[in-house]
């Protein structure tokens, strides 16, 4: 028998700044050539876990351990972050951040660098890696030059250079669109193959990952672990949704057929489910997809053109119209103009020609200031906005700018927390609130000015299946009741399905897109364009040969 | 690229040669000519600056906004020393050759040479201080500031910064667009002391995303052993050739001859007036 190359037993981590244990009597066995996935909602523990295995714990992370961990046979604990390394490499979370070097070349080459190695030696481990991750002319490029994809990849490299054995991957598809995240995966996939490693993801996007052929998935939840086990056995069990976490969206269409999923072979994989005899109760889910809702026009963007200093065209004669009250999505490959769209129709850029009009007037002539007060932005990183040290203060910041009488804002500001549920916490230090607490912050800080039109971008990064479902409750509440139009910048095809209305596809400037999601996400090339991947309900669709597959989608979609 | 260094591969002889090689070059003609106040010295290699400059194929746009700030500089340091010091010169040469003016605010030869000889040490250090930035690659500098001693931590922190300056130049940009719509003024039309307080606005998000930047990357470099060994290799090291040694062995000689001149001179300064 084989001994496990990393062997956990009856662990409890504490952090020094917290109160209660981060981690529960945590014990679970990794076997050598095994890939496995490490799955659970923010805060269930899942990077805690992360940090014990790349030394992060103690070094940078200070806490009490209990019980006994052991990584190659030897106690983890007894070794320092940097012996570890030569065994276990981590890809982080952030390919951006993570890239120290100024190019490819001398970001794959930091590791042999700091080991004091021959510069020939370095030169060709750097060329061999470079090339198996296709990434051999692009050698000399920087980081601001490279896509996400191509970041993570040199990473991967970056850390594959120390030939070790064991890959630990922080959330590998956070920063990358569903089709980068896709080759993604099937790159871990080859590697692991090819060269006999041990691969441990750590990641909340389910459906994803089981593409990568894992053998194993330890689902963690309130620091501990709730179920070890093959992929079948976590899905047939049902224990992704108790704990916060999305199922791949096949089978929640099967739930919705009332098929009984324990029943059925195949389960862990949409290309060998087999559900042919279901085939009848699945069509039954079909769903009418109502369009041409005939909202009225609220902003209209006419010919719009934009270009860059380097005097790259972007936009050309760009023509879009956005209606009142409509959710909609705009998607995209990285790049391709939605965020410089949107720094369009709020005055951070200003078009070349063109028009951008909001119920008929032309909002060109508008300071940055004033356009927010009709068109509300939130970015997608909150600490890019909060500016005040309380909850209140940060709301009110931007009426308290406007000399708004103070009674009113008290009333408004007040108004607004309650609407995010954060008004028992008003007085509480920004510093204090969750990611997730500060990103609807961000949103009552924008929505307190009472904007017609509210912009997000990626507003579901970085957040769980919990979370997600929070935030999108609470905006169709304020869509609903304020009757706000929500655009929302994304690639998150669970929140296109789930959530948007409507949606733009917009590809190196062109509107080549629009249409409602569930048509968009079974339409093969205009998902390929986007940079988007076709969900799994659509693959299933065309297994079982029924039609129009969007009108599956769409079952999902109503839930 | 970074282009805030000016740094672009050009295929001159001058980029081929090592980091360490220029660097070293540099420090030696660059403290020769601080320590002379010979003229003829000082214009030789001011000379020679513009020409090795030549040499380089840097264009007049690349350096302009560098060559404006030194000149300004320059100006205001000269003027400056003609209103607190007007009467230095004299004091170094020991005689007093009056041009103009009377008392306090005559104007000696004297004055006028000795603030030649500044202008002259501002104009050959420019040359070079731009040859050295222009064609070395940031991390060919930071590896040749490790070779001549330079502990490679603190070396390599100048080649980190280079790195994450577009980061954090991009960060504040969307920052401060961010606050803008918030309601903070910071355009022309506000006034300095609105404009003053919505900067301020900017700079604690800025802290914080880049402290949650610099966490994630001291990690990063932690976890691939930054720090483990007492050196480090370079990947943009170049091995020394034929000629490094010959730029090494050019400086030698003008520092001899700059040597030679101060012998001769029985001090720092050259003195027409005697």
């Amino acid at each position: 028998m084989t001994l496990p190359l990393i062997d956990f037993k009856h662990v409890t981590f504490k952090y020094h700044a917290q109160a209660e244990p981060t981690l529960h009597d945590v014990s679970f066995q990794i076997n050598p050539g095994e890939k496995v996935l490490i799955a659970g909602a923010s805060g269930s523990g899942k990077t805690t876990l992360l940090r014990l295995l790349n030394g992060l714990i103690p070094q940078a992370y200070e806490g009490e351990v209990t019980g006994s961990l052991t990584l190659n046979g030897k106690n983890i604990l007894d070794q320092t972050l940097f012996d570890l390394s030569l065994q276990a490499g981590t890809v982080l979370q952030d390919s951006d951040a993570q890239f120290v070097g100024l190019t490819v070349a001398e970001d794959i080459a930091f590791a042999l660098e700091n080991d004091y190695q021959p510069v020939n030696k370095i030169k060709a481990a750097v060329s061999k890696w470079a090339n198996w991750f296709g990434l051999g002319e692009r050698l000399e490029l920087s980081p601001q030059a490279l896509s996400g994809g191509q970041k993570q990849r040199t990473a991967m490299a970056g850390v594959l250079v120390d030939d070790g054995k064991l890959l630990l991957f922080d959330e590998p598809l956070a920063s990358l669109d569903p089709a980068a995240g896709a080759t993604a995966m099937e790159m871990i996939d080859n590697l692991q193959s090819e060269r006999d490693l041990t691969v441990v993801i750590i990641e909340h996007r389910i459906e994803e990952v089981l593409n990568a052929n894992v053998d194993r998935v330890i689902v963690m939840a309130d620091g501990r672990i709730v179920a070890n086990g093959t992929p079948t056995e976590i899905i047939q069990a049902g224990v992704l949704p108790k704990n916060g976490l999305d199922e791949p969206l096949y089978i929640q269409l099967l739930r919705r057929a009332n098929i009984d999923i324990t029943k059925i072979s195949g389960i862990s994989d949409v290309s060998t489910v087999n559900v042919n005899q279901h085939k009848a109760a699945i069509a039954q889910l079909k769903q009418k997809i109502n369009k041409n809702q005939h909202l009225a026009p609220q902003l209209v963007i006419k010919d719009l053109a934009f270009s860059y200093d380097n005097n790259q065209t972007l936009f050309a004669q760009f023509n879009a119209t956005i209606n009142q009250g409509e959710i909609l999505g705009i998607v995209g490959k990285n790049g391709s103009g939605k965020t410089t769209l949107s720094h369009l129709l709020t005055g951070f850029l200003n078009p070349e020609s063109g028009d951008i009009l909001l119920d008929g007037q032309s909002v060109l002539q508008q300071s940055i200031k004033e356009r927010a007060d009709h068109i509300g932005y939130v970015l997608q990183n909150p600490n890019h906005m909060i500016t005040k040290s309380t909850v209140y203060e940060e709301v009110a910041s931007g009426l308290v700018l406007r000399q708004i009488p103070e009674d009113q804002i008290e009333t408004r500001v007040r108004q607004v927390l309650k609407l995010i549920d954060l008004d028992a916490m008003r007085h509480w230090p920004i510093a204090a609130l969750s990611f997730g607490q500060k990103k609807r912050l961000t949103i009552a800080a924008v929505l307190v000015l009472e904007p017609k039109i509210l912009i997000l971008d990626e507003p579901t990064a970085g957040q769980d299946a919990t979370h997600t479902g929070e935030l999108l409750q609470f905006l169709s509440r304020i869509n609903k009741d304020k009757q706000t139009t929500i655009i929302i910048i994304t690639h998150d095809m669970h929140l296109l399905a789930n959530f948007v209305q409507r949606t733009l596809v917009i590809v190196n400037g062109q509107l080549i897109g629009d249409t409602t999601p569930a048509e968009l996400l079974a339409d093969e090339q205009l998902v390929e364009d986007a940079s988007l991947r076709t969900t799994s309900i659509y693959q299933l669709a065309e297994r079982l040969e029924i039609s129009h597959p969007e009108e599956l989608n769409a079952a999902i979609v109503t839930q | 690229m970074n282009n805030l260094f000016g740094y672009k591969k050009r295929d001159t002889w001058l980029n081929h040669t090592t980091g360490t090689a220029k660097l070293v070059g540099f420090l030696l003609l660059t403290t020769i000519g601080m320590i002379s106040y010979d003229t003829r010295f000082l214009l030789g290699l001011g000379l020679f600056a513009v020409v090795l400059m030549q040499t380089t194929q840097i264009k007049y746009h690349e350096y302009a906004l560098m060559l404006n700030l030194v000149l300004v500089f320059a100006v205001i340091n000269l003027v400056m020393i003609m209103v607190l010091a007007p009467q230095y010169g004299t004091q170094l040469y020991g005689t007093r050759h009056v041009l103009f003016g009377s008392g306090y605010w005559s104007i000696t030869q004297e004055q006028l040479f000795y603030e030649f000889n500044l202008l002259l040490k501002y104009l050959f250090s420019l040359p070079f201080a731009i040859i050295l930035l222009f064609t070395t690659n940031p991390s060919e500098f930071s590896a040749g500031l490790n070779k001549i001693g330079v502990p490679y931590k603190i070396a390599y922190a100048f080649a980190i910064t280079l790195r994450y300056i577009p980061d954090v130049q991009s960060d504040y940009h969307t920052i401060s667009l961010a606050q803008q719509a918030r309601g903070y003024e910071i355009s022309k039309k506000a006034s300095l002391k609105a404009r003053a307080k919505g900067a301020v606005q900017i700079i604690l998000p800025l802290v914080f995303t880049s402290l949650d930047r610099i966490e994630t990357i001291s990690q990063a470099m932690e976890l691939r052993r930054f720090g483990r060994q007492k050196k480090r290799s370079w990947y943009q090291e170049q091995s020394f050739s034929r000629r490094d040694v010959s730029v090494l062995v050019g400086s030698v000689i003008i520092v001899g001859i700059g040597i030679a001149l101060l012998l001769s001179n029985g001090g720092r300064l050259y003195n027409p007036f005697k």
